[in-house]
């Protein structure tokens, strides 16, 4: 079995609604080995999300450790904890949550603006990260002017740009048609299996899961 | 009432706190628009103020070469026989400064005490009058200027003059107040043969010379005529004439700043017209986002009637709330810019239309913002309303 | 960088009514602003031009204006015989003593009276005042009631052109020619002979001698000796410096008014920039947590949205510099209430004007868009992400 990329020990966590308290996760422990691709599943209000966004670095547990591709997130700062999510995580969401005033082009270079790297270089990742899911041709074209599925494409283009040690997908085909899903699903495994891309996911949608390597559940805040 | 009514009321109110921090932004938004639009209308009615407080029975005659020059005491006896002349005084003035040159303010020297007599406005108490009669450097001063100056009746104060070189000594007898709060409390007025005595024995050319007629009328339609019957005795004189109204007389000066105030006029309808029209952009876009809501209370049975209610209810509020807090605030700052401008503003009155037209304003803002966003609520189909929802 | 100026823009553009209005409003308060700097800016530079500085005027002690300053004859001769003057081809002083006084004459708009300076002189006013051209027509004959009017004047007041007459003081006079000095105070005066003049308001006397020196280093000792001589009581200043004082009162009655309505009007267009970008800020939470879950740090998100608000402020400012500039084609006239008297002045540029108003542009921009730049950067990710 190969290194733990990612190593959740006994974290817990609980949410406040109006003084009201909501435990979410309760001393929960979970090993993501290198290039795995793991599907989180439970019904709503399970915790899921909730163990993405810890293992995404945005979010911290109220107890229990994260630590992610060796670093304990834990002991990391507000602006350390920035800095590392644009080296190590990239993020899929369920509204693929593009900047609407950006070209495809120019999405895809956000997480490139926080390293140093020249413009000459930049561009030359991104045209590989859009030819990679397949949108080379639409880099000029406003979200507007993409279908759903092509909008997400971007938003994984963008996830991988930086080359980053994991992928945490929320939900990534909550939002797609049928034959939009599958062309997604296809996509990352593609990138885990070629690529050797750690993902993360999170669904309530068994034929996504399906896509993944193993699948876990949650309820009420516990793995099975 | 009915309840669902009471309902909207409370929804109302309720809304406007939702975004508390919009809603206190805009309302002070409104707030700044009303006191600008207080503050400017004071200032240009404080121009006016001349012209509006003039006496309708007084006649003003000066020079016609122009109010620099100076017309014989001899005119007075031609002047008073005059048909519908009821009393004729004079003005000259004086020009001087106390201290500071920079501090300005108007110095005066009248006939005596029988002037007042022609300015019924001015309140001066009997003592004082009498002092005024029987001293002859006495002087009296308007309240605002004591209080400039600190001043208290009893002071000797010293003037430098300009026009009438070297340095004067006076001692103040008498304070005068004004019967309305724009008239002009600013004066220093004190006597001309104090004046006059000094010039016979210095410049002798200048004495038995006044500054400018003021002439007590029987009946104000006649202002004309009688203007013209001055002016006729003393045409082709060495002295001629020009005689008008008050009000005319004080028209002239405020003509000569006529430029500005002009500008002033229109480019505060144009900023005040802009911010109003962002404050009630932001309430139309409160507005629109709640087209979802008012779809569900649509469901819920609410009509159009009430969503108008709603929509229109919640611009009003704010934007009397901004008008309320705009008028309020005026005071201070008409406060402080008339104590700033006094050399300019002898009176700074706040002009009673002002506050009917701020209050007709902010509703207008109100109406307004609330006028687009309610058509389209009560409009839209229920289901494209509820389309926007999450 | 390259996010900052992209993205901020952009997203300026989005809401296009509310930040036109938004961008008007503060173009507006900055066109008001600079305005008012380039009036009293303009008003002090026509004051400036219309003295010369080898020239010396010589007037009443402590008389602000040439019309409340009287010297005699005697006194005007003592001046004229001083050595630190300068002479003419024909060994002649290059000195011109003249009277000013007050008329009040009707302009042509509107038939308002407003008071005018008529300076009773002579020829060797041209002399002394190089800038000032005969543009048309003749110079006054001495002896004779005829006048020529500077080009403000010509303008504005009637009877005051070429061919034209005027009454005052009792006679009908001609205007027989028209000059122009260039913007200066001058333009805004009738000329008359100054005999004439003193006839016709029996002044025997005069306002001013106005002197050109031989070498203006001399100034100090000429002023020196002439303001301790116990035959007159005298005060000498460099024209130009006299002049300029007289701009003195009005100028900060324009700056006062100007700054009140200025201040007033940015706290309306603060207000409104920030509502506008409070408004953007909610409207693009999704947009916000995005950016911060892939890296941004709260710094970087802080300082887009102020950019956005400086953008705001800074295309605001240009078009209110540019509107404001625009003025400088206007003329205005108005009561000078140094002198009492009808000036005509415009609205002048200068770089510190510039500078000021863009200064005072991005202080707008910055101040309201501060808290709602603080606002967005402190959002928090999942609230953010969660959002709409």
């Amino acid at each position: 079995m190969a290194a733990p990329v990612v190593e959740v020990t006994s974290v817990s966590k609980t949410y406040y609604r109006d003084k009201m308290p909501i435990p979410v996760l309760s001393n929960l422990s979970l090993v993501v080995p290198e290039g795995d691709f793991v599907a989180l599943m439970g019904p709503s209000g399970s915790g899921k999300t909730t163990l993405l966004n810890m293992i995404a670095g945005i979010d911290r547990p109220d107890s229990g450790k994260v630590t992610v591709a060796g670093t304990d997130l834990g002991a990391l700062g507000e602006s350390d904890l920035a800095k590392w999510r644009a080296r190590h995580v990239g993020f899929i969401f369920q509204f693929y949550n593009l900047l609407p005033v950006l070209t495809a082009f120019e999405n895809v270079e956000l997480p490139l603006l926080l390293t140093g790297l020249s413009k000459k270089d930049r561009r030359e990742h991104v045209a590989s990260a859009l030819e990679l899911v397949g949108l080379k041709e639409r880099m000029d074209h406003y979200p507007r002017q993409l279908s759903g599925g092509q909008e997400q494409r971007v938003a994984i283009a963008r996830a991988i740009v930086t080359d980053p040690t994991i992928l945490v997908a929320d939900e990534p085909t909550g939002d797609l048609d049928k034959q939009s899903a599958t062309e997604i699903l296809d996509l990352l495994t593609q990138l885990n299996r070629d690529d050797h891309k750690t993902i993360v996911m999170v669904t309530h949608d068994p034929r996504a899961a399906e896509h993944a390597h193993v699948q876990r559940h949650l309820d009420k805040g516990e793995l099975d | 009432m009915t309840q669902t009514t009471m309902r909207v009321f409370k929804l109302i109110f309720k809304n406007t706190l939702r975004h508390k921090l919009r809603t206190f932004l805009t309302i002070m938004g409104i707030a700044v628009a009303i006191m600008a639009f207080g503050l400017l209308r004071t200032f240009v009615s404080a121009w006016y103020a001349g012209v509006t407080q003039a006496a309708p029975d007084r006649l003003i005659t000066r020079s016609k070469i122009s109010i620099t020059f100076t017309l014989p005491l001899a005119q007075k006896e031609k002047i008073a026989r005059i048909p519908g002349v009821e009393a004729v005084t004079f003005g000259t003035w004086f020009g001087g400064y106390y201290k500071d040159p920079k501090d300005f303010f108007a110095q005066i020297a009248f006939e005596g005490p029988e002037s007042f007599t022609l300015y019924p406005e001015f309140i001066v108490d009997t003592a004082g009058l009498r002092a005024f009669g029987s001293e002859r450097n006495a002087a009296i001063v308007g309240q605002a200027t004591m209080e400039r100056f600190g001043w208290k009746v009893g002071d000797a104060v010293q003037l430098t003059g300009m026009i009438y070189p070297g340095q004067w000594d006076f001692v103040i007898r008498g304070v005068y107040t004004g019967a309305t709060d724009a008239t002009d409390i600013s004066q220093f007025l004190f006597r001309w043969d104090y004046i006059d005595q000094r010039m016979q024995q210095e410049m002798p050319a200048r004495a038995g010379q006044v500054g400018w007629w003021v002439i007590k009328i029987d009946d104000p339609a006649k202002a004309a005529q009688i203007s013209n019957a001055v002016d006729r005795e003393f045409d082709n004189s060495a002295d001629e004439t020009l005689t008008e109204t008050e009000a005319a007389f004080q028209q002239s000066f405020v003509a000569m700043a006529g430029t500005i105030i002009f500008s002033l006029e229109v480019i505060s309808i144009l900023v005040i017209g802009i911010i109003l029209l962002v404050a009630a952009n932001t309430m139309a876009m409160t507005a629109r986002e709640r087209i979802s809501e008012y779809a569900v209370l649509k469901t819920l049975g609410f009509n159009g009637g009430h969503i108008l209610g709603l929509v229109a209810g919640e611009s009003l509020l704010i934007a009397m709330l901004g008008g309320g807090l705009g008028l309020l605030l005026m005071f201070p700052l008409l406060q402080g810019v008339g104590a700033a401008l006094r050399a300019w503003f002898p009176a700074f009155p706040i002009d009673p239309m002002t506050y009917p037209l701020a209050v007709v304003s902010a509703f207008a803002v109100g109406i307004l913002a609330a006028l687009f966003p309610a058509w389209r609520a009560i409009r839209v189909s229920i289901v494209d309303g509820l389309r926007r929802v999450g | 960088m390259g996010l900052f100026l992209n993205y901020s823009f952009r997203s300026i553009l989005v809401r296009k009514l509310t930040t036109t209005l938004t961008v008007l409003g503060l173009g507006l308060v900055v066109f008001v602003f600079a305005a008012v700097l380039m009036l009293a800016h303009g008003l002090e530079e026509t004051l400036v031009e219309t003295g010369s500085p080898d020239n010396v005027i010589v007037v009443r002690a402590a008389a602000s204006s040439e019309t409340l300053s009287i010297m005699s004859r005697d006194q005007a001769g003592i001046v004229k015989t001083q050595d630190e003057i300068a002479v003419d081809a024909e060994g002649k002083p290059l000195a011109v003593s003249e009277l000013v006084v007050l008329i009040n004459l009707n302009k042509r708009a509107n038939n308002d009276p407003s008071n005018i300076i008529l300076r009773g002189t002579t020829a060797e006013a041209f002399a002394l005042r190089p800038a000032v051209k005969l543009t048309a027509g003749v110079m006054f004959t001495p002896g004779t009631s005829e006048v020529i009017a500077g080009a403000s004047v010509a303008g504005n007041f009637r009877g005051c052109g070429l061919g034209e007459s005027v009454q005052f003081a009792g006679r009908e006079w001609q205007v027989v020619g028209l000059f122009d000095a260039g913007g200066a105070g001058f333009d805004s005066e009738l000329w008359a002979d100054v005999e004439q003049v003193q006839q016709a308001f029996r002044r025997p006397i005069y306002s001013s001698v106005t002197a050109r020196m031989r070498d203006a280093t001399q100034i100090p000792v000429f002023k020196n000796r002439l303001e301790s001589d116990p035959r007159m009581t005298v005060t000498v200043k460099n024209e130009q410096q006299f002049y300029a004082e007289q701009s003195r009162a009005t100028a900060t009655f324009i700056r006062v008014i100007g700054l009140v309505v200025s201040v007033i009007f940015s706290l309306g267009a603060m207000i409104g920039a920030m509502i506008t970008m409070y408004a953007a800020v909610s409207n693009r939470t999704v947009e916000i947590g995005t950016l911060r879950a892939i890296g941004f740090s709260r710094g970087r998100v802080l300082s887009v949205f102020l950019s956005e608000a400086i953008w705001l402020s800074l295309v605001g400012g240009a078009i209110g510099i540019v509107a404001a500039s625009l003025m400088s084609f206007v003329t205005v006239s108005t009561t000078n209430w140094d002198t009492f008297s009808e000036l005509a002045f415009g609205f002048q540029l200068s770089p510190q004007i510039i500078l000021g108003t863009i200064l005072f542009s991005l202080a707008m921009g910055l101040i309201g868009g501060f808290l709602p730049a603080v606002r967005a950067s402190r959002a928090r990710i999942i609230e953010s992400l969660r959002a709409e």
